[in-house]
């Protein structure tokens, strides 16, 4: 393919996927080791209420108000599951079924209620996103890559979870020795003075921005699938954190990479005529991954385990 | 309006939405009680979602055999096997590999769900005009619910409940203590299977009215909300059964009742509002009952420490001490105790240096355990006891101010 074809049409919603994919899979390998996986699961379901509250309140479908309210919705969830959790005295699982159902019934029955039918703003879009639509239409070839007023075309999407990315790395990175600490060993990390509570928190604040961020482009489909597949494959690859951590990025890459074009380009191939969507295939192939990586990964048993046959 | 909806005077579709949300609402709540009880509830957020692809191959192959794609019996079965796939995946990621429970759950609806949604576009681009229903699995449709839609609903809900009734002594042991089901010779492993068959069954049965998304309302906060008002494993079932049926009806009810107000996500909130209701006033449990609980601690706290300081002379400070001591009439506005607070106080100085006694002997280990410096002494020693300790402590005395 030559790049007149490939940069308008394909190069902003595959950066952007796999932007997306690594954002979301490098807390993952936390969030996978603390046994809090689901937290992505549960954000992507409230992020729908704060996006019609922030589409109500504004009256437009304008991106930083939509990124504000998800982000808000996101807190009150996560404050909510807390409460919950420690009022009733329930095991955070099931708090956080009650509190992602409720919030996402709230966020269908407020779409209904209102008038969304002159916006695109519907169930649909939010659970599976619109990665095929985001493409580049004032590059002519790789050369507006070098041109400004090219440039300036970009999708808004991709400089955002550019930068979303380059946080999530900064986080990482600056906190590496408390956060890799405090996921292995609570205890030890409170003993030499990491505050865990608040390096939780923040953790999951992160996770909730990327996701936020990369929902705004992608759909929650995939923030769910990147944030478990890709770091529970790499798990089954190494018992290094560092290596996971490369391992999920791979992962993660891979399945954008392979999903888009199998999705753009697979349909074709079989002799059918429309593509199919891009996130379910990008969520199918990094589920392939981490089929193929729970089947012969050379770390895919519990250590100590007694082999069940 | 909303009284015809409540006395099913609304019509023939409002009518069946009603019963069939109902019937799903009992079945639901009682089969996720056990997986709330055998603290799983999240499992059923996987099952859920993996049952798309199976609605979409199913309706592929229905129409590939010149069926009609809407046949409900077909979609549901078809359902019904992806979930059970979605399942052993899951159970496989969690006993043959390190991945702990939760992550196999995000796994398994991720790309269960990722790959469903690859088929609803697979769908809409093979140009067949009967897809419209399609998308309603996701969020239910109510809309065009018939007869035998509703008969299917009924008699599925029955079946689960069935089901429930028959297996619910291994299942409750399996959910409180699997190490001691085990040892008593069940088949653990198997019993967790059924529990989820069945939540699958649910599930599936759930599809049409609340939608694949939202079914795991119906059978996580029902459980949860029957679990504030009772400690009893079998009542917890009932009461589940019972707020998760009303909460069906009632949501059924209010949807028909006005336009634009879609049944799954009303039935969803109408629990929540149960669960609210329940998180707030329940007894024992609830918020307000805690905080009451802490109100009476704190005051029996603030006597304690006004009668002591009485006792020995001191002036008392704290504000609330002294309103609570004037309210109980044991001292007046300036701090001086009355008759009968002189009284108490004394007493209360007493109780304190007869456990203070208690609390030195080795003899009284298992008494003084019980030392929290609010229980009256009469409470855990008989009148002869203190009258001994009475005799080593030697007579009250007299206090100067």
């Amino acid at each position: 393919m030559n790049g007149e074809e490939f940069v308008p049409l394909s190069l902003t919603p595959l950066l952007i996927g796999i932007f997306a994919a690594v954002a979301c899979a490098l807390p993952g390998n936390f969030l996978v080791l603390r046994k809090q996986a689901l937290i992505g699961d549960a954000i992507s379901h409230v992020v729908l209420p704060g996006i019609v509250v922030a589409f109500l309140l504004t009256g437009a479908i304008s991106t930083w108000p939509m990124m504000l309210g998800a982000a808000g919705a996101a807190i009150v969830a996560v404050v909510m599951i807390e409460a919950i959790r420690r009022l009733g005295q329930i095991e955070p699982g099931a708090a956080m079924g009650v509190v992602f159902t409720t919030m996402f019934a709230g966020g269908v029955l407020l779409l209904e209620q209102t008038d969304t039918s002159t916006v695109h703003l519907d169930v649909e879009h939010a659970l599976y996103g619109n990665l095929e639509s985001l493409i580049w239409l004032d590059a002519v070839g790789w050369s507006s890559l070098l041109e400004l007023t090219a440039l300036a075309g970009l999708p808004p999407e991709l400089p955002r979870i550019a930068l979303t990315l380059v946080g999530v790395i900064l986080f990482i990175w600056l906190f590496w020795r408390p956060l890799k600490i405090s996921t292995f060993d609570e205890g030890f990390a409170r003993t030499i003075g990491i505050r865990t509570g608040a390096l939780g928190m923040a953790l999951v604040i992160v996770a909730a921005i990327s996701a936020v961020a990369a929902f705004d482009a992608v759909g929650s489909i995939i923030v769910i699938a990147m944030f478990i597949c890709p770091p529970a494959a790499a798990r089954m690859m190494t018992n290094r954190l560092e290596t996971q951590i490369t391992w999920s990025v791979i992962f993660a890459s891979v399945s954008a990479i392979s999903g888009y074009v199998l999705a753009g380009y697979g349909p074709l191939w079989v002799g059918g005529a429309d593509a199919v969507s891009a996130a379910g295939m990008i969520a199918t192939m990094s589920g392939l991954i981490l089929a193929c990586a729970a089947l012969w990964g050379p770390c895919r048993t519990r250590a100590g385990a007694p082999q069940a046959t | 309006m909303l009284w015809d909806a409540l006395s099913l005077q609304l019509g023939y579709n409002a009518t069946l939405v009603a019963i069939g949300a109902t019937l799903l609402g009992v079945s639901a709540g009682v089969t996720g009680t056990f997986l709330f009880l055998r603290k799983r509830a999240l499992v059923s957020d996987a099952i859920s979602h993996a049952t798309l692809p199976g609605v979409c191959l199913a309706f592929m192959a229905l129409v590939a055999f010149g069926g009609d794609g809407r046949n409900l019996i077909g979609l549901l079965a078809g359902s019904a096997i992806s979930a059970w796939i979605g399942l052993l995946c899951m159970n496989w990621l969690t006993r043959r590999t390190r991945l702990a429970e939760d992550a196999a759950i995000g796994a398994v609806l991720s790309v269960f769900f990722g790959f469903g949604i690859v088929l609803l576009t697979v769908i809409q681009t093979m140009g067949v005009g009967r897809q419209a229903g399609l998308e309603g699995f996701l969020l239910g449709s109510t809309a065009g619910m018939l007869w035998a839609d509703a008969l299917i609903i009924a008699i599925g809900g029955a079946a689960t409940l069935v089901l429930v009734m028959i297996i619910r002594r291994p299942m409750t042991m399996v959910a409180f203590d699997p190490e001691y089901a085990a040892a008593r010779g069940l088949p653990v492993h198997r019993i967790d299977l059924a529990m989820m068959g069945l939540v699958m069954a649910v599930t599936v049965v759930g599809l049409k009215i609340v939608g694949l998304i939202l079914i795991v309302a119906l059978l996580i906060i029902p459980p949860v909300t029957a679990r504030f008002w009772t400690d009893r494993s079998d009542r917890v079932v009932l009461l589940a059964g019972l707020t998760g049926g009303l909460a069906g009806y009632l949501g059924a009810a209010l949807s028909a009742s006005a336009p634009n107000l879609p049944t799954g996500p009303i039935i969803v909130l109408v629990s929540f509002g149960f669960f609210a209701l329940s998180l707030l006033f329940a007894p024992v449990r609830g918020v307000l009952a805690a905080v009451l609980q802490h109100l009476k601690f704190q005051r029996r706290v603030h006597i304690r420490q006004g009668l002591l300081a009485l006792a020995q002379g001191q002036k008392i400070y704290e504000p609330l001490t002294l309103r609570l001591l004037k309210r109980a009439g044991l001292a007046r506005a300036d701090g001086v105790a009355t008759e009968a607070g002189k009284a108490r106080a004394a007493k209360a100085l007493r109780d304190e240096k007869r456990w203070e006694f208690v609390r030195a002997d080795q003899a009284h280990e298992a008494t003084a355990a019980l030392y929290d410096g609010l229980r009256d002494i009469e409470t855990v020693l008989t009148r002869d006891q203190i009258a001994e300790i009475d005799r080593l402590i030697g007579g009250p005395q007299e206090i100067r101010p």
